[in-house]
């Protein structure tokens, strides 16, 4: 299961909103072995495609630095598909490659950059294998 | 000559769960080997063949003292004692 606060949940709908039909891809940071995901940062995507998705590898280097020494790790992995469902594709279940993280997609195609309803899901990604979690939201952790 | 190399989570499976490890190599690719010795498997995790010779493969970041060895020459990379080198999964999906 995944317990977040609205405001992050807020916050992630809010950034793949502004870049649709881009993708749109971040992570929340949490401290080690919390489960508690609660530094949002979003990343760009190196990509600028509506359907990929890549961190800028320079950029990745200073967040994961950054994370350790805060003795952080990333909790949260999101990023948005704009035309297809809020699942994870062949390509995200071959490239995850965090297995402690939180699998968070955000579909926008349906408001695109409007307002609306999102669907908004998270996932676990192991080995290939992808078990869809519960998205528990609350006020403050 | 020891060079620390940090390992990311995925791949601490091959290193006992040593988030890092030393070795030693005057070029990226001896490091590699190196670290093959003492971590079977890490090298195949980290390279492929492509058109009958290693590279790295499209979706690892290794980074030399902060630099993407894909601008500095990248498995050529030169390394000296004391360098830090880093390895990332790429975060990426479609």
């Amino acid at each position: 299961m995944l317990t977040l606060t609205t405001e992050i949940r807020d916050r992630i709908v809010a950034h793949a909103k502004r870049d649709h039909p881009d993708e749109a891809c971040g992570i929340v940071a949490g401290p080690e072995g919390s489960d508690r995901p609660e530094r949002l940062v979003e990343m760009v995507n190196a990509a600028g495609s509506p359907t990929f998705y890549e961190f800028d590898s320079t950029e990745l280097l200073a967040l994961y630095k950054q994370m350790w020494s805060n003795d952080e790790e990333p909790v949260v992995v999101y990023h948005s598909h704009t035309a297809t469902e809020a699942y994870p594709s062949r390509t995200d279940i071959g490239l995850a490659s965090e297995p402690g993280a939180h699998y968070v997609l955000v579909s926008t195609r349906e408001h695109g950059n409007s307002e609306g309803p999102v669907e908004f899901r998270s996932y676990r990604i192991i080995d290939g294998e992808v078990t869809e979690e519960e998205v528990t939201l609350v006020e403050r952790y | 000559m020891s060079i620390d190399v940090r390992i990311p989570t995925i791949l601490r499976t091959y290193t006992g769960g040593a988030k890092e490890v030393q070795g030693s190599g005057g070029t990226l690719a001896d490091l590699i080997d190196d670290l093959e010795a003492n971590h079977p498997g890490l090298k195949d995790r980290l390279v492929e063949a492509k058109n009958g010779s290693d590279d790295l493969r499209r979706f690892v970041n290794l980074y030399v003292n902060d630099e993407d060895v894909r601008f500095t020459g990248g498995l050529g990379t030169e390394l000296s004692d004391g360098d830090q080198v880093v390895v990332l999964p790429a975060v990426a999906g479609g």
